[in-house]
């Protein structure tokens, strides 16, 4: 069976330790030097970049998260044996592991050491597509001769090199589509190289429950457990026509993913639906000012992201929630796309005046949906608001000192309060 | 209570109140049209606690009294029932139904008390005067269009109505606006109105308003107060409040220094900016204007679907311009124009531009142009 030497990426016929060097770490699978379709997951990043960066916490749980307060952005593999996971309430994550690091998010370290991750999978393929800071998939489709070695030899070079020159280990699912892909990086982490070949695709999904499948969440896990499918078998057994006729164009999907089959593309350029961010308070807070200033954070960033991808949306959501848990959401459709955070902030703080101050709050969070390009954006001034294009003018005089000079090198004293 | 009445009366104050009430809300008796009946008439009054609408109908009374039913349901019946029927209604005051009969048929409908039903509180107005229905009808007609729907800025949702100085003297004046474009219609002050406080009118009041006012000879007698506004006909009267809010000083957004000057008959200008719009499937269509000596480019370029362009004669004496605008926006202002010609008023292709009927300053039309 085709074998592969993950410590010196000599391939092999078949063995149960590398003939080159001896050691035990060794892939084989039937299929392992055909398929080309893999998804990178990062193991437990933060805490990972943490970890490298102050040896003294190696050793012992670290939980990356914000404040007292809010939640666990991530935890490190120490601290998930405790039953720490992410989005977990810090307290209760506090309860679980007492004896945990907790750190800060230091975003901008992360940034760098996703951006040298992202140089190296550039080396393997232009064919990637990011899902987050931590994870994407890759297509090497074509590109063995190439690199003059199949994919499997690529990737498992490409998670050594990043444990070796950035100092973070990640885990590999390779298969032929994004949907095994991404199941597979999930088999075996971390530091997993995980394989699911076309022959055993039936055989490996059949008892495998539906929410492993990206998207299915709990509401749709309840939805479908109501008729009566909760395991990929349970999917088999419904016509395709049934499935659309219940579950719409999900139904469809799912009819495919039951056989193994996604035909979606690794695509550099996945449309964008939505751009939001939201922030959880280190303390519930019920000031106007306050509040007013994060809304301005909030829309400066949602702005900069949808520049950053020449993207504008048409909807602003504001979202709130309350000391007791509770939501409140207040959506706006503009007549004209807007990127602009001068307009973002306005419509999100129109909104939130709206509401009324209902507070105190701890979370707030600022969207952009309907997306277009931005091309089609900021077309129109408003009639009653002379100043805007003043403003507009100001904002991207603005962007371009920022480009040059750094993110500090002007802000707005509203994003000080 | 138990009266007779006609069905084509019937059908038209029952018309009016059912369009009144809120097809979704949470109090039951809101959906309900109180019926009074006393002396040779009966009064259907229907409110959505913002607007209240009272209309009158001549009816054989047998026997005086009040109850309130469903006011969609009797009006889907008053409507099916055949022209010229002669509709009775009965309400003995102790089954809690209405009957409604008329030739062979005969329904019953559950009723609510009438002393549950809300009656908007009167007020005293500070300002009264009658005005002719189509100088009322020119100026909400005009203007509506340009009611803004966004919420947040609710003090735009409506037709701000108020007293104000035109070129020959104080007229009676109309504007609304949605920030994308503005309208502004004037008429002579009626005698009277002088005092009259500025009110914003909402839109849905304006649309109940707009049923009042299609008899050319009716003359509508205005009630108006800082809360409240009344517009009555001998048989209907409607009340509203009016939008709690600033209007903003639209006389700023006007722009005076627009020389640039363009003649062109509104009736092919509009079809012609229809039809190159065509080839646009986006929301927010833009048209190109592009112009020089007596010459008119409309263009539309859209890179998914396709692009169009016509050109037209038309009266333009400056140096080139190209201008965009939304081809909804440029459509609606065109087709306000009642006489020939429109004349627009432009000045940078970034700046508002003004729209106006010949030499006429009576009714005015701002609008912002596109980045094309």
């Amino acid at each position: 069976m085709p074998s592969l030497c993950r410590d010196c990426l000599t391939p092999f016929e078949s063995g149960r330790r590398c003939p080159s060097c001896g050691r035990p770490r060794v892939k084989s699978h039937p299929e392992l030097f055909e398929l080309s379709i893999a998804h990178m997951d990062c193991d437990a990043f933060y805490a990972s970049v943490e970890k490298r960066d102050n040896p003294a916490i190696r050793d012992k749980p670290v939980i990356i998260g914000g404040g007292r307060r809010g939640v666990v952005s991530t935890a490190c593999y120490i601290a998930r044996i405790k039953g720490v996971h992410s989005a977990m309430p810090m307290f209760q994550a506090l309860k679980l592991c007492p004896e945990a690091v907790i750190v800060k998010p230091r975003m901008e370290v992360y940034v760098e050491a996703s951006r040298a991750i992202r140089a190296l999978m550039e080396e393997l393929t232009p064919k990637i597509e990011p899902l987050s800071l931590d994870e994407a998939f890759m297509d090497l489709t074509g590109t063995t001769r190439l690199h003059g070695a199949p994919p499997a030899v690529m990737l498992a070079r490409l998670v050594k090199r990043m444990k070796d020159e950035i100092g973070i280990t990640g885990s590999i699912g390779l298969s032929h589509n994004k949907f095994l892909a991404k199941v597979a990086s999930d088999l075996d982490k971390p530091r997993g190289f995980s394989v699911i070949g076309k022959a055993e695709t039936d055989d490996f999904l059949r008892d495998r429950p539906v929410s492993l499948i990206w998207g299915v969440g709990a509401v749709s896990r309840a939805n479908l457990e109501r008729a009566g499918i909760r395991t990929f078998a349970d999917l088999l057994r419904w016509d395709r026509r049934d499935l659309h006729e219940r579950f719409g164009s999900m139904g469809e999907r799912l009819w495919h993913l039951a056989r193994g089959e996604d035909r979606r593309p690794v695509s550099a350029h996945a449309p964008v639906k939505s751009i939001s961010n939201e922030t959880t308070f280190s303390e519930d807070t019920s000031s106007t000012e306050i509040l007013d200033g994060h809304i301005w954070r909030l829309a400066e960033q949602v702005s900069d992201r949808a520049k950053a991808r020449d993207r504008a949306g048409r909807i602003i959501t504001l979202k709130l929630k309350r000391h007791d848990h509770t939501s409140l959401s207040r959506r706006l459709t503009l007549p004209d796309a807007t990127q602009m955070a001068d307009r973002i902030y306005r419509t999100a703080r129109d909104l939130f005046d709206q509401v009324g101050n209902q507070g105190p709050y701890r979370l707030i969070g600022v969207g952009l949906s309907d997306i277009i390009a931005s091309s089609q954006a900021d077309l129109t001034q408003d009639l009653l608001d002379p100043k805007a294009s003043q403003r507009a003018k100001a904002e991207r005089a603005t962007d371009e000192i920022r480009a040059r000079f750094g993110k500090d090198a002007i802000v707005k004293g509203r994003s000080l309060r | 209570m138990k009266i007779s009445i006609e069905r084509g009366t019937l059908l038209k104050a029952i018309g009016q109140a059912q369009s009144v009430v809120e097809r979704r809300n949470t109090i039951p008796i809101l959906a309900n049209v109180l019926i009074e009946a006393e002396g040779a008439s009966a009064s259907f009054r229907a409110t959505d606690l913002d607007i209240e609408v009272i209309d009158k109908g001549a009816a054989m009374v047998e026997r005086a009294g009040s109850t309130t039913v469903s006011a969609v349901t009797l009006h889907e019946i008053v409507r099916k029932l055949p022209d010229g029927a002669l509709v009775t209604l009965t309400d003995d005051g102790t089954t809690g139904r209405l009957t409604v009969e008329a030739g062979r048929s005969n329904f019953s409908l559950a009723t609510l008390p009438k002393e549950d039903f809300p009656v908007m509180a009167s007020s005293e107005y500070s300002s009264n005067f009658t005005i002719l229905a189509p100088v009322l009808r020119r100026l909400f007609d005009k203007s509506r269009f340009a009611i803004s729907t966004e919420e947040t800025r609710y003090y735009l949702n409506g037709v701000y109505m108020h007293i104000a100085d035109g070129e020959n003297g104080r007229v009676l004046r109309c504007v609304a606006t949605d920030g994308h474009r503005l309208a502004r219609i004037d008429a002579p002050m009626p005698d009277n109105a002088l005092d009259m406080p500025g009110v914003i009118v909402p839109r849905k009041t304006v649309g109940e308003l707009r049923k009042l006012l299609d008899d050319d000879e009716m003359m509508i007698a205005v009630s108006v107060s800082e809360t409240k506004v009344r517009f009555a006909t001998p048989d209907v009267t409607l009340t509203s409040k009016v939008i709690d809010g600033t209007f903003p000083d639209y006389t700023r957004v006007i722009p005076q220094g627009n020389t640039r000057k363009l003649e062109v008959d509104a009736a092919e200008f509009a079809k012609a900016v229809d039809r190159v719009a065509t080839v646009s499937s986006e929301r927010s269509r833009a048209v190109k204007l592009s112009l020089d000596e007596d010459r008119l480019v409309l263009s539309v370029n859209a890179p998914d679907s396709g692009a169009a362009e016509e050109e037209l004669a038309v009266a333009y004496g400056d140096e080139r311009l190209e201008i965009g605008f939304n081809a909804k926006y440029l459509l609606e202002i065109a087709n306000q124009v009642d006489r020939e010609n429109a004349v627009f008023m432009f000045n940078s292709s970034g700046d508002p531009t003004l729209m106006r009927e010949g030499n006429d300053t009576s009714a005015l039309y701002v609008v912002m142009p596109m980045r094309v």
